[in-house]
């Protein structure tokens, strides 16, 4: 069914079709309105069974879900940023475990300085912790992102993150197709676990594991993400069967058939990025691009096919590898690596910094000359940064420096253009 | 010295006599329908307090729910010397996360037991006093707020034993751990700080909070019972004695517990909706100084360069314990 909603409210309502048995909620911005519509629909009984848990923190909430999940509940939150970083360690412990918790991260910035807006900073921080990590393009992508994702997790028996970006995406109100309950369960069915405790069949999860099988169990981590490379693409194929459109996969292009340059990208930025190309190709440019959809796995041999055509790429993200450059972009490069491509990263977007048309023009035709140095910091203010270097350089007590910067742009409000 | 009334099936050791009890009231370490929820074969050291505090309180659990319990448990010995896989010595479903989580991952399995229709299975969550009084504490807290159907099992050793005897909020003071160093004016631990989790948990009028020791097993097993016949969050703070941490003599893991109630060191109560109810009374009161002794972890407060004074202050700590809880018979009189 059409309809005209927020973001987050979309979410909520694709997860509830999945029925989820466990929900475990920790307000932060900017993912709140999804456990919120989530806690109404439980408590008016609209979702049933399910038990909406208000826990303590996100650590809580990782926690709960953990348990839920092992005792063979479908079990559901959602997170972001600090949020993402204070469940670190049961993040990690949920992929060790091999337990298939859906995670909703409305993609914002981490602080200091705290900032609230979106980048990709929060789950690229747990690019390694054994989690898939799908991104959606569109509030439309998010809400079926998260309807193939219990199916991949509960066939991995592995967790997900589904990122959207905060704001952005999650506030943001677009038309959605919203499927049926019919629909989703014809295609979701019922958790299965592969291991759950019961009284019936006593097993101990979490054991102790030294040398002589370590490397094992996070070699099958690794191995179910591979696993996952293959079973994406199938899972979006049977969603098409069943929804009728295009949502998910590994990757997605645009225009990069006849392309010279590609660029790469994650998110919602993707929307402004292909309206720059269709004006670029209006005007002769030999312009394409290629959205990564699944961030973790990553897609390597998709990402080398599609570019192999080209001449040169840039890889635009919303997140820096501080004292290395790219995060993004360090994969891309593996993906393509002998290939002789020339390659160039942009560092854009941090803590929500407005990445206008008019600055990707010039950063992508920029990009076509090779005119870029191999990381560029797109639309950073030079001065601002070099105002506070001086004043290091010759004031020992120079004071925080994130004040400083606010204090000589005279910014006291949150000002963008 | 006071009159103390002797009681006729007491021991020279104060133990209960087993044999002169009710059959319906006798503790029994061997019979057919005891569930062995911890099995032989685990890999405690000599002694050790927890693996016999948890032997007991689960297998009471397990009799109480009539083998239908799910554990979860925080990192420490308890995890470690029961699941060097594929030695696991649990025979009840078992998990164990992380070490401050266990009763948010028990919560986890209450909740799910409860969406799934399974109202009979019940849950347990367990750590040592690390995993409960520190780090564990904020899901302990959120646990118990919630009133979630989930009974915590705290066993308390006073201090980190698995990491090598380091200091935790439930380190006794002037006890010697290895970041508690008996050197300078003031060794040991500091007085004056320490966290009382069973009053705490008091404060969050849940419906049952009780402490125990391995020294009244019976007491243990009664309060894991009782514990199990209600719902919503329930709290036991069981005192395990460390032979290892505290350089007790294996053999003195029951005697160590026993005085360390019978000084009023620890003591001994149960309580609903944040009210006590009961008091294990003191049967004979000892000085802490005969608890304290036996303890290298306490070396430095006796012998040649004595603090009689710390020793005093401990005592005063004690002394307060049994006024406040009325752990004397004659208390009042």
């Amino acid at each position: 069914m059409l309809k005209q909603t927020e973001g987050s409210k979309a979410v909520a309502e694709a997860i509830a079709l999945c029925r989820p048995e466990v929900i475990c909620a920790y307000p932060i911005s900017p993912q709140t309105h999804i456990v919120e519509a989530l806690g109404e629909m439980v408590k008016s009984g609209n979702l049933t069974p399910c038990e909406f848990i208000n826990v303590e923190s996100e650590f809580a909430a990782m926690s709960v879900a953990i348990g839920a999940s092992a005792a063979g509940a479908r079990a559901y939150t959602a997170t972001a940023s600090q949020g993402l970083l204070f469940m670190a360690e049961a993040v990690y412990n949920a992929s060790g475990l091999g337990l298939p918790i859906v995670m909703t991260v409305a993609n914002r910035a981490i602080g200091a300085p705290i900032n609230i807006w979106n980048d990709h900073s929060d789950s690229l921080s747990q690019r390694d912790s054994g989690w898939m990590q799908l991104f959606a393009e569109t509030n439309q992508e998010a809400l079926d992102l998260h309807i193939q994702a219990f199916r991949l997790a509960e066939e991995l028996s592995m967790p997900i993150m589904v990122c959207m970006d905060g704001f952005i995406l999650t506030h943001a109100f677009e038309r959605v197709d919203m499927p049926t309950q019919q629909q989703v369960d014809d295609y979701l069915p019922p958790f299965e676990p592969r291991q759950v405790l019961d009284p019936a069949e006593p097993v101990s999860i979490g054991a102790m594991v030294g040398p002589e099988a370590f490397m094992e169990v996070r070699y099958l981590a690794h191995a179910k993400q591979m696993q996952a490379l293959e079973l994406i693409p199938q899972l979006a194929a049977e969603f098409k069967e069943t929804f009728g459109r295009d949502s998910g996969g590994l990757v997605r292009s645009y225009c990069i058939e006849d392309a010279e340059t590609v660029i790469i990208a994650m998110g919602s930025i993707l929307g402004t990025i292909k309206d720059v190309v269709d004006e670029m190709r209006e005007a002769g440019h030999k312009i394409g691009v290629l959205g990564i959809i699944s961030y973790r796995p990553f897609p390597l041999e998709q990402v080398r096919a599609a570019l192999l055509g080209c001449k040169r790429f840039l890889v635009l993200e919303k997140s820096l590898a501080v004292g290395m450059g790219g995060i993004v972009a360090t994969d891309v490069r593996m993906a393509v690596s002998g290939s002789g491509l020339k390659g160039f990263t942009a560092v854009a977007g941090l803590g929500g910094r407005p990445i206008p048309k008019s600055s990707l023009h010039t950063l992508f035709r920029q990009a076509e000359k090779e005119d870029l140095p191999p990381v560029t910091f797109l639309d950073l203010d030079w001065d601002a940064v070099n105002k506070q270097l001086e004043r290091e350089k010759t004031t020992r007590r120079s004071g925080p420096a994130a004040e400083n910067i606010l204090h000589d742009k005279g910014i006291v409000s949150a000002k963008f253009g | 010295m006071g009159f103390q009334a002797v009681k006729f099936y007491q021991t020279g050791t104060f133990t209960v006599g087993n044999r002169l009890l009710a059959p319906d009231e006798r503790s029994l370490q061997s019979v057919e329908t005891r569930s062995n929820s911890i099995n032989s074969g685990h890999r405690a050291c000599q002694g050790c307090g927890e693996a016999l505090g948890a032997r007991y309180a689960i297998d009471a659990a397990m009799a109480e729910s009539n083998n239908q319990l799910i554990a979860a448990n925080a990192t420490g010995c308890l995890e470690v010397f029961s699941t060097p896989y594929p030695e696991s010595s649990w025979q009840v479903p078992w998990i164990h996360s992380l070490f401050g989580n266990a009763a948010a991952v028990a919560t986890g399995i209450a909740a799910a037991m409860k969406v799934k229709g399974r109202p009979e299975v019940r849950v347990v969550a367990q750590g040592g006093d690390g995993g409960t009084t520190d780090i564990g504490f904020g899901c302990l807290s959120g646990m118990f707020e919630r009133n979630d159907d989930v009974l915590y099992i705290c066993y308390d050793n006073e201090g980190y034993m698995n990491t090598g005897v380091q200091r935790s909020s439930a380190t006794p003071p002037a006890a010697r751990t290895a970041t508690t160093m008996p050197v300078g004016p003031e060794p040991g631990n500091v007085f004056g700080q320490g966290k009382n989790v069973p009053e705490i948990a008091m404060a969050h009028g849940i419906p049952y909070v009780a402490t125990a020791t391995v020294a009244d097993l019976r007491d243990l097993e009664y309060k894991v019972r009782k514990a199990m016949k209600m719902h919503g969050a329930r709290y036991i703070h069981i005192f395990v004695p460390c032979p290892l941490g505290w350089g007790t003599a294996s053999h003195d893991t029951i005697r160590m517990a026993r005085m360390a109630k019978e000084s009023g060191t620890f003591p001994v109560f149960e309580a609903e909706y944040g009210e006590v109810t009961g008091v294990l009374k003191i049967r004979h009161k000892i000085p802490v100084e005969e608890y304290m002794k036996p303890q290298r972890r306490f070396a430095h407060l006796f012998g040649k360069n004595a603090h009689p004074e710390t020793v005093a202050r401990i005592q005063a700590i004690a002394d307060r314990n049994i006024r406040k809880y009325g752990l004397l018979e004659d208390e009042g009189n």
